[in-house]
């Protein structure tokens, strides 16, 4: 009973549980700005006026976003890695580290290519065709006129979408990439499942997200179109 | 960057600047152009006018194929238009629009508005955009609001700033779909006499619009639509005093009683 309120494992190893959460912000960080931009280039093609481009995007988005992350994660892993041998360092954590980053960000801009998606039908049809009138090519009117305001009013949605990425970091370890839940795991089998390392681990992620919510919470008020 | 759409281009090609012939749309089952003939001379203001669900915006809308038909050739300085791509937005850049609604760019500044197609389309310098810009703008009245964003601003003063913004593509003719529709009585006014000036300094037009008093003083030529047919072609003098067909006086005196 002692043991399951004992705090002292999770003080001993603050440097450990530290590097994990380094880890986890190294993964979340780099894959937020990868699926940010992966996901716009989905958006883009699943509204393009070519059929192609729009059959394509549906069809990848329906496809990541309806798979389980662990799936997507071993597949870039296991398979893409491992069995086709492409290796983007000799380092092995290095290389998982990419790995996890390049199946995170190609599940995570699924949802961040519907979210903006969903902006972009509030955008007036006026918007695009004043675009057009101007002379402006379809290009030129999403990047300049329709994707600004659609951004601008998923900012909240989007904030949720990188809160459950982070949180989902936890998976990636199934890609061979250890983060804190992993070192949480380890902790678990080396000092018995306590709850004041899983408190310890738990306040860790919300450190992470808390601030994130907040964040783009102001971020969206701050930058909400007057119409 | 090519000379098109500057003014000098009234030195062009001497015959009329917008040419339909025998211009046929539909939306589904609904007949909405039905065999559209009309011609507008350069410097010439055509209003079109008549009741609603008649064809008016879709015709308007049909000239820079915001709306593509599926009939008949529409000519724009004597070019067909274009089907799709880079060569329709260059002939859009041609054709200047103003909506019912201003449709401003909600997130962007009235200057950024007025000088985003000059940069991006036409290529002009950032610092020469903006001195033709507030050139404009102070045209129309509002050079005090262009650091302002369109939900600040007043109906009247959102669809001059349109206006401003259709002018710095130096258009060779404007379209304009109803823009007082939408606005306060009292704002009304500012609107039309920017139109009326333009009108006065020759700029080719085309304005859906019911008020008559600017059809008197500015347009030499009345179109009556109704059923996505043009029922009758006259001066707005003749139209609005003497009209020949029975459908516009029907339509006149419906719109004169109140
Ligand atoms: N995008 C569309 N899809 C289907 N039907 C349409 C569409 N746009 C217009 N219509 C129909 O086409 C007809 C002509 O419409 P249009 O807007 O050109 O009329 P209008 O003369 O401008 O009328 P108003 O004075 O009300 O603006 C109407 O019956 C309208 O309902
Ligand atoms: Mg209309």
């Amino acid at each position: 009973m002692d043991q399951l309120f004992d705090f002292s494992p999770v003080f001993d190893h603050h440097e450990k549980i530290l590097e994990g959460f380094e880890a986890t912000v190294r993964l979340a960080v780099v894959s937020a700005v990868l699926s940010l931009i992966l996901g716009t280039i989905l958006v883009a093609m699943r509204v393009s006026p070519t059929p192609v481009l729009r059959a394509t995007g549906t069809f990848y988005v329906n496809v990541m976003r309806n798979t389980p992350l662990t799936l997507v994660l071993l597949l870039s892993s296991l398979c893409v890695s491992d069995t086709l041998g492409i290796l983007v360092s000799d380092d092995p954590r290095t290389n998982y580290y990419w790995f996890g980053v390049f199946g995170l960000s190609a599940y995570t801009s699924t949802f961040v290519c519907e979210a903006l998606r969903s902006g972009i039908n509030t955008v007036p049809l006026g918007q695009a065709e004043a675009a057009r009138s101007i002379g402006l090519t379809f290009t030129q009117s999403l990047r300049m006129i329709i994707l600004p305001q659609a951004f601008r009013t998923v900012i909240a949605p989007l904030g949720s979408v990188l809160i459950a990425m982070i949180k989902n970091t936890t998976v990636v370890i199934v890609a061979s990439y250890a983060e804190a839940a992993a070192f949480m795991k380890e902790m678990f089998d080396d000092y018995g499942a306590s709850i004041p390392i899983f408190l310890g681990f738990a306040l860790g992620f919300m450190v992470l997200t808390l601030p994130t919510g907040f964040f783009f919470g102001w971020l969206a008020k701050r930058m909400a179109v007057a119409r | 960057m090519k000379e098109s759409g500057n003014e000098a281009d009234e030195t062009g090609s001497g015959g009329p600047l917008v040419v339909l012939e025998k211009v046929n749309k539909h939306f589904g089952d609904l007949h909405v152009l039905k065999d559209i003939d009309l011609t507008v001379d350069r410097g010439e203001v055509v209003v079109v006018i008549g009741p609603s669900g008649g064809g008016k915006s879709t015709l308007c809308r049909s000239i820079n194929r915001l709306e593509p038909i599926d009939g008949g050739t529409i000519l724009v300085d004597g070019t067909p238009l274009p089907a799709e791509g880079k060569a329709l937005a260059r002939l859009r850049a041609d054709v200047g629009m103003v909506f019912q609604s201003f449709n401003l760019f909600a997130h962007k500044t009235i200057l950024q508005n007025v000088t985003l197609g000059p940069i991006k389309v036409r290529k002009v310098p950032k610092a020469k955009a903006e001195e033709e810009a507030m050139a404009l703008l102070d045209r129309v009245g509002i050079a005090n609001q262009a650091s302002k964003y369109p939900a600040q601003l007043s109906g009247g003063q959102q669809q001059r700033a349109a206006i401003a913004r259709a002018l710095a593509m130096h258009p060779k003719v404007m379209l304009f779909d109803e823009p007082t529709s939408a606005l306060d009585p009292e704002m009304v006014k500012e609107v039309l006499d920017v139109m009326t000036g333009l009108a006065g300094e020759g700029m080719t037009m085309i304005v859906v619009t019911h008020e008559m008093g600017f059809a008197r003083r500015a347009a030499q030529k009345v179109v009556f639509m109704a059923d996505g047919q043009i029922v009758e072609v006259n001066t707005p003098d003749e139209f609005f005093t003497n009209a020949q067909t029975d459908r516009a006086k029907d339509f006149l005196s419906k719109i004169l009683t109140h």
